[in-house]
């Protein structure tokens, strides 16, 4: 049996304002180290509220969630900030990339934080992830002068620089055109398949669903397939 | 590691917003800058209005009052100790401004190791004759070299030589007004009558300018030999004693001390002067207050820069947050600019303080009133850029604490769900 990066145990969640409304209801599910796993579902059904559980930014729930089987209850938001830093890599919609860096420094900033590897050698793997996602001649440059697909792919690099257990993304592909989201998705594949790389990917759009390993659709708060 | 990382983020996100930083830190760079160079031309000023009276004035000044005599001979009386005796329309009894015994006074005076030096002094009430007119006028007679040591009185004399006092015989200092009014020139000779009508021939050997116009009018000074002789008094007769401490704190406490001692009137310079320091103390809070005013305009500066910087720079915020900063760094980021803007800025407003300050210290400054000053005065105590450097700092750092406790509380979860 394979290791499990990522579990979510009974995880519930309420929206107290202005009435109360239960937004997830049982959330039950685990990851397994090297899945590549897409979450689908209508706007409104709780996936991206629930990724954000998942990243630990948002800790107004109930239930518990285990990261790289540690749970994630209880902790101080420094800690949290911690957890986010060595062990989870996010992609977000919009790229979020910091303008007043250059790319090369954007993806090397949570591993300045982490501190695990001197100044130079992070700036050598973040050389090394660019050069994985095809970008690495753009390392000097700033963010502004590169195009949509290319600033997601900064995104993905900045995101894989401490070798987190796992990767989640929100929408990564909902701004791009066919091929860039194409370009994406073959880089999350390639991942999953050469780096054994762990992802969770919140999507709507189904074709790129179904090309994962495994698809969890959610429905009203819940999950109803997986 | 982390610290470097934190300052190179400030560093970034400072000069991307480069031309704000450069107004708060401006800000911070005039009121530093205002603030020394008030303090330093408020506090000069008073050290110069100071010593225009305190340089003149002894510490503690040893002297007999005209009054009428405490204890009356029936209070010394023994038939009458339980009695209850009134005794209407006293009067001082005349000629006892002298300071009996004052050689050994003196001599006792120069021997108490807190004492800086001490100058006899007769004070003499005369009339400069001028051709049919009487003027009212009073004459000092001084030790020469002492008052010079202890009271500069070289700085206030404007023409002439004022050592000639003592070398020339039958010589005054003429007050310069006084002089004016008399036509005297340095070498005339001007004839004075003293309270009890004697007449005596004084040659002018200089003149006399305190920058007190009332003074110039009436005061003028000779030696102490000159003034006895004027008085028609003996060569020990002494009016006033002038004692001058090492530490000024001192006198009101000796001053008690020497009174009862000595058994003459003590006066000291604190109780006689004390309009001076109520003066330069309200001048110095006044300097203060405006200071301090303009730093917490600048410091209302920085907070409103660093609100707007927040407001900008929430995406970043929220980023930094998601891949791992705890709120904690983000304030710590927040501070540092505030911080950087606050000693870069206090340190370019000290120089630019002192720059001030020595462009004052040398614009002309001709008053008649005050001979000696040829230009602005400026004190450069260090104190004013001490406390300049902490209030830069201190006022900087708490324009930058609430904005920053804003960015560290800053969900990234909203920011990041908004787009």
């Amino acid at each position: 049996m394979s290791e499990i990066v990522l579990q979510a145990k009974n995880i519930e969640k309420s929206f107290h304002d202005p009435i109360t409304i239960k937004v997830l209801n049982e959330i039950n599910f685990s990851v397994n180290k090297g899945e590549f796993v897409s979450v689908i579902g209508k706007s409104g059904c709780g996936k991206s509220t629930l990724l954000y559980i998942l990243s630990t930014m948002d800790t107004d729930y109930e239930g518990e969630l285990l990261i790289d089987q540690i749970s994630m209850k209880n902790k101080k938001e420094a800690e949290l900030a911690k957890v986010r830093n060595e062990k989870i890599g996010f992609v977000f919609q919009f790229h979020y990339l910091l303008n007043e860096f250059s790319v090369l420094k954007n993806v090397m900033l949570p591993g300045l934080k982490l501190g695990k590897y001197s100044p130079k050698e992070v700036e050598f793997r973040a050389m090394e992830k660019l050069k994985i996602l095809g970008i690495e001649n753009e390392a000097l440059k700033m963010p502004n002068q590169l195009s949509g697909g290319q600033k997601q792919r900064v995104a993905i690099a900045r995101a894989l620089i401490n070798d987190p257990v796992i990767i989640m993304g929100d929408e990564p592909t909902g701004n791009l055109d066919k091929k860039n989201s194409q370009i994406v998705f073959d880089v999350f594949k390639e991942l999953a398949i050469e780096e054994k790389q762990t992802l969770l990917i919140v999507t709507h759009d189904g074709e790129f669903a179904h090309k994962s390993d495994r698809i969890i659709e959610m429905e009203d708060g819940k999950i109803i397939r997986q | 590691m982390n610290t470097k990382l934190i300052f190179s983020i400030a560093k970034a996100l400072m000069l991307a917003r480069w031309k704000q930083t450069l107004v708060a830190a401006v800000g911070v760079v005039f009121s530093i800058t205002m603030f020394v160079t008030l303090l330093g031309f408020m506090n000069g000023l008073n050290d110069l209005l100071d010593s225009l009276i305190l340089n003149r004035t002894p510490h503690i000044r040893l002297y007999n009052e005209i009054k009428p005599t405490k204890i009356q001979p029936i209070d010394k009386d023994p038939n009458y100790k339980s009695s209850h005796n009134f005794v209407e329309s006293i009067k001082p009894n005349g000629g006892r401004l002298e300071i009996y015994n004052n050689a050994s006074i003196m001599s006792t005076l120069k021997k108490d190791k807190r004492i800086l030096g001490i100058s006899p002094k007769i004070a003499a009430q005369v009339f400069y004759n001028v051709g049919a007119i009487d003027m009212t006028g009073t004459i000092s007679g001084i030790d020469v070299e002492a008052e010079n040591r202890l009271f500069k009185f070289s700085e206030y004399v404007v023409g002439g030589n004022y050592i000639d006092l003592k070398n020339v015989p039958n010589s005054i200092i003429l007050g310069k007004v006084a002089a004016e009014k008399m036509l005297a020139e340095i070498g005339d000779v001007i004839q004075v009558t003293s309270a009890k009508g004697e007449r005596m021939q004084l040659k002018v050997v200089g003149y006399f300018q305190s920058g007190l116009q009332d003074i110039d009018k009436v005061q003028s000074y000779a030696s102490i030999s000159t003034a006895q002789k004027i008085l028609g008094k003996t060569n020990n007769y002494i009016t006033d004693i002038q004692i001058k401490l090492n530490d000024i704190n001192q006198a009101p406490e000796m001053a008690r001390e020497f009174g009862s001692i000595f058994e003459v009137d003590a006066i000291d310079i604190q109780t006689a002067n004390s309009q001076f320091e109520t003066g330069s103390d309200i001048r110095t809070l006044i300097s203060y207050a405006v200071g301090i005013t303009l730093l917490i305009v600048a410091g209302f500066g920085i907070y409103n820069i660093l609100n707007m910087m927040i407001f900008e720079k929430m995406d970043s915020i929220a980023i930094l947050k998601a891949t791992g900063f705890s709120g904690k760094e983000v304030q710590k980021v927040f501070i540092l600019i505030a911080l950087s803007i606050g000693i870069v800025g206090g340190l370019f407003g000290l120089i630019f303080g002192f720059v001030f300050s020595f462009i004052i210290d040398n614009l002309p400054f001709n008053t008649a009133a005050i001979p000696t000053v040829k230009t602005f005065p400026v004190n450069y105590d260090l104190k004013f850029y001490l406390i300049g450097t902490l209030f830069s700092i201190i006022t900087t750092y708490l324009a930058g604490y609430f904005p920053a406790k804003k960015a560290s509380k800053i969900d990234p979860v909203i920011i990041i769900r908004g787009k």
